[in-house]
């Protein structure tokens, strides 16, 4: 019993509420109609589209900059590389490798500056990084009118210039990941194989860097700056640097989205991204400043399990559609609650 | 009646901090005109007895205190710091208690502004009476006068020099009519010399005029200028309450720290030292609270070098300077090698390790596991417990390696915890400080710095940190820097103390030194230093 006490408390309330809530969800599901196979398959699907933008919140979280409310200028700058490499006439799987490579440059350089204004506002990031992102957006408002691009499947027909709000990837790499080694069982469900390897790469790949010396020293920024400072790491650097890496995996994963949503969403479509991406972090169990892949993996998993069984089968039961309130009060919910325990944490 | 019935009385004033006890049985009287110089180190209690005197709600919390108070030969019980205004008890304290963004006059009258009626006190009542400008003027420019100093009613607390802010605070409680004593806790401390001049000279003149005035001061030498009779607190005794006439600076020095002499002071008389290991010349240090102007000292291969002071006279500094955590500059050259300032790494690199005085906010990771406390240090400088991966273009944390490190200072230290990865915070004050220790002993230092190691742990733990760093000391011949404010401490471990006072290396003595000549130096006295001490 004590332990069980001990477990609930670790593990937090909201987390076993909504795993429950899942499960009967996926009871219910047969019962009102929703195929299983069908379920299970879209929540791998989702699980994986989101997966990298979630993962994208680590390095931050790690290095004490807390949740990056500003993951948009990633995101922009994913936008940046995969309209690039729609306009260079790119397909495949090298148009999806292609979008990653054009994207990096303009992380890189976004995320430097973004970082720099951090170190700048040192305890108040959180506040700085989602109006950093909600004026960056609005920025980019203007540049994907103005740009140069003149791919005839990307600009407004009427005028022949200026990006449309929605871009299909279609004919280029749609599904590139979602689709490579996919396992299809019957006609309703597939294990999108690619996407999901794709994932546990880049997981790995966070996981091992958290445990280079870099990322011991960025996890001790976050733990407390005052002692890496005395250990002789610059304090400032290591939060650029994860700055720089949450932007870059920002724009890996929007692209990692895009090819498996089907769609580039340009103009304001950035900044709803970035919510659901930290509510699910911390219903992974995530505080805002520690953050493990073990967050990453359940928080997303529950989260988008939750978007993609509530329309279905609260819509048959209900007859109504309340998938995008039950969205807003979870994800919503969640980082309240996240914030309102920041002091759980030991400064 | 008169002269000899006092104003003020203590009788037997006792306070404990949940058992801790910081005052015992401190009695004494004060008359009318008279100064009372009340002196004694850092924790002997002064601060406390003030509190209780000024009804702070801080000793209510904690218990309230035993004793009375006695004014006008009634007992009287303050609540608050309003009722020991009402009495006629004013305070400066320490730290300024004033309105920056007000000017002095406003901050002289505060909350007792003159009014005058308005129309809408018709309706809303007196709180919406209009302010007096010209009678407050008025008021503050007597208060002014009476203290005898030139201070512009209408500046900005903010734009005045530190100076004009403590006149301004005395100008403050001397304004209150009913004013009859007057508490200072260190005025001087943050004036040039100058100034404390006029303060003094503005103190015995208020005195003159039948004020009482409680003058608590670490400049011993203000002290015997200005009291008529001097009380001593040590450990929370009143051990000496005497008329100042006749009284040198250097019986209260001794009556300050005299405690009997521990064991173990003579221990290094057969050590010896190499050569020259550590030179810092001309350092000066921009920290908070404890600047370093101007400190030349010397470090001799494997002695351990004590350096006291007082609070707040930039002891502290000396360690957070070299180490590069606090903006210095000046000379530190380690072994013959200069040492760039302002760069822990560099520090860190050359051979230097640091246990910090702010243990929880510099010296612990508390949200991580011990291992990673302990190793961290060693692994980004020295890059140790690091495991090089695809042929090192990559590198892992060597988790094994940190944990046996860690395990072999458990044992060593006695640590006490529930394993390798129990987290920094869930240890007890006493096992914090061995974890620190462990830190910078994995650097393998050729000199280690130790900031008041002992600083809120139990006696055993003490004794236990205190015996690590001679065994370090004498058996691997590293070489100490322990700075410390307790005298006692210094004097059992070190072979050398150097005592700072105002930012300055105010002398050297053998710990075997006169405990007066100790008390001196952090009065800032002139004590003659032997030679050889002081060169070597």
């Amino acid at each position: 019993m004590p332990k069980l006490k001990e477990f609930i408390a670790d593990f937090g309330w909201p987390r076993i509420i909504i795993f429950f809530f899942l499960i009967s969800l996926f009871i219910a599901a047969p019962f009102v109609g929703v195929r299983l196979d069908a379920s299970i398959s879209d929540v791998l699907n989702r699980f994986g589209q989101y997966a990298i933008l979630v993962l994208a919140l680590v390095p931050m979280v790690q290095a004490g900059c807390g949740l990056n409310f500003g993951m948009a200028l990633g995101i922009v700058a994913g936008l940046l590389g995969s309209t690039l490499s729609l306009q260079f006439g790119m397909k495949g799987m090298f148009g999806f490798l292609g979008a990653i490579v054009l994207a990096t440059p303009f992380s890189l350089i976004f995320g430097f500056m973004y970082g720099k204004l951090l170190n700048k506002v040192k305890g108040e990031e959180m506040t700085i990084a989602m109006y950093v992102g909600f004026s960056f957006v609005m920025l980019m408002c203007i540049m994907w009118l103005i740009l140069p691009y003149n791919n005839p499947t990307m600009v407004w027909g009427y005028a022949g210039k200026g990006l449309r709000t929605t871009i299909s990837v279609e004919n280029y790499w749609n599904k590139v990941l979602n689709d490579f080694l996919a396992i299809r069982i019957g006609r309703f469900f597939v294990f999108p194989t690619g996407l999901l390897l794709f994932v546990a790469a880049a997981a790995g790949g966070m996981w091992m860097f958290l445990r280079s010396k870099t990322g011991t020293a960025m996890t001790a920024v976050g733990s407390n700056p005052d002692y890496a400072r005395a250990s002789g790491i610059s304090v400032d650097k290591m939060r650029t640097i994860s700055v720089v890496l949450s932007t870059f995996l920002g724009a890996v994963g929007i692209i990692v989205y895009e090819q498996s949503f089907g769609f580039i969403q340009l103009y304001s479509a950035p900044s709803p991204m970035v919510f659901p991406a930290i509510a699910a972090l911390l219903i992974g169990g995530a505080s805002v400043n520690k953050a493990t892949m073990v967050n990453v993996v359940v928080g997303t998993f529950l989260f988008q399990g939750l978007l993609t069984m509530t329309p279905s089968v609260i819509n048959s039961i209900l007859q109504t559609d309340m998938s995008e309130v039950i969205r807003i009060i979870v994800s919503n919910g969640m980082i309240l609650y996240a914030l309102t325990r920041k002091t759980k944490v030991t400064k | 009646m008169g002269q000899d019935s006092p104003l003020l009385a203590l009788r037997a004033v006792s306070k404990d901090f949940y058992g801790n006890v910081v005052l015992q049985d401190v009695s004494f009287d004060l008359r009318a005109g008279e100064i009372l110089g009340l002196v004694g180190e850092n924790g002997a209690g002064k601060t406390t007895l003030m509190s209780i005197l000024f009804g702070m709600p801080v000793i209510a919390e904690t218990g309230g205190f035993k004793g009375s108070i006695l004014i006008d030969g009634q007992e009287v019980h303050f609540g608050s710091p309003f009722d020991a205004l009402d009495a006629g008890i004013g305070m400066v304290h320490q730290e300024f208690s004033l309105i920056p963004g007000f000017t002095t006059t406003e901050n002289i009258v505060l909350n007792r502004e003159s009014m005058r009626p308005s129309i809408l006190n018709e309706v809303f009542g007196d709180r919406m009476s209009i302010l007096d400008r010209s009678d407050m003027k008025k008021r503050s420019e007597s208060a002014i006068a009476k203290l005898g100093v030139n201070l512009d009613p209408g500046m900005l607390v903010s734009e005045m020099p530190v100076g004009h802010k403590q006149f301004t605070e005395i100008a403050r409680e001397i304004s209150r009519k009913a004013t009859r004593i007057l508490v200072l806790d260190e005025p001087t401390a943050v004036l040039t010399e100058s100034e404390a001049d006029v303060l003094l000279a503005t103190l015995k003149r208020l005195s003159s005029e039948g004020i009482a005035i409680i003058f608590i001061s670490h400049r011993l030498k203000e002290v015997v200028d200005i009291a008529d009779r001097i009380v001593v607190l040590r450990d929370g005794h009143a051990v000496k309450d005497v008329p100042a006439k006749g009284v040198s600076v250097r019986d209260i020095a001794s009556w300050m720290v005299g405690r009997s002499m521990t064991d173990a002071a003579a221990a290094s008389k057969d050590k010896l030292f190499g050569a020259e290991i550590l030179s810092v010349e001309h350092l000066w240090v921009d920290m908070p609270g404890e600047t370093v102007r101007d400190v030349s000292i010397r470090v001799r291969q494997g002695e351990i070098l004590g350096i006291g002071g007082l609070a707040g006279q930039g002891k502290l500094g000396i360690p957070n300077g070299v180490m590069g955590l606090y903006p210095s500059g000046g000379v530190v050259t380690l072994q013959g090698k200069a040492v760039p300032l302002n760069e822990p790494r560099t520090a860190l690199k050359a051979g230097m390790a640091f246990v910090s005085e702010d243990r929880r906010g510099v010296g612990l990771l508390l949200d991580e596991s011990l291992d990673w406390n302990i190793a961290f240090t060693a692994m980004q400088i020295h890059g140790q417990y690091l495991k090089k991966i695809a042929g090192g273009l990559f590198t892992q944390r060597d988790e094994a390696g940190m944990k046996k490190l860690c395990e072999e200072y458990i044992q060593l230290l006695d640590i006490k915890c529930t394993g390798t990865k129990q987290k920094a915070k869930e240890l007890s004050g006493g096992n914090q400080q061995k974890i620190c220790l462990a830190k910078a002993f994995a650097m393998k230092p050729e000199l280690l710095f130790v900031s008041e190691p002992t600083r809120g742990i139990d006696v055993g733990a003490k004794r236990l940190v205190l015996d690590t760093l001679r065994h370090y000391n004498r058996d691997y011949g590293t070489t100490i820097v322990m700075v410390s404010s307790e005298l006692e401490e210094l004097r059992s471990i070190c072979d050398r103390i150097a005592i700072v006072d105002e930012g300055r290396i105010a002398g050297i003595l053998p710990p075997t030194a006169d405990i007066a000549d100790f008390g001196l130096l952090m009065a800032g006295m002139k004590v003659d230093t032997t030679a050889e001490v002081a060169n070597a």
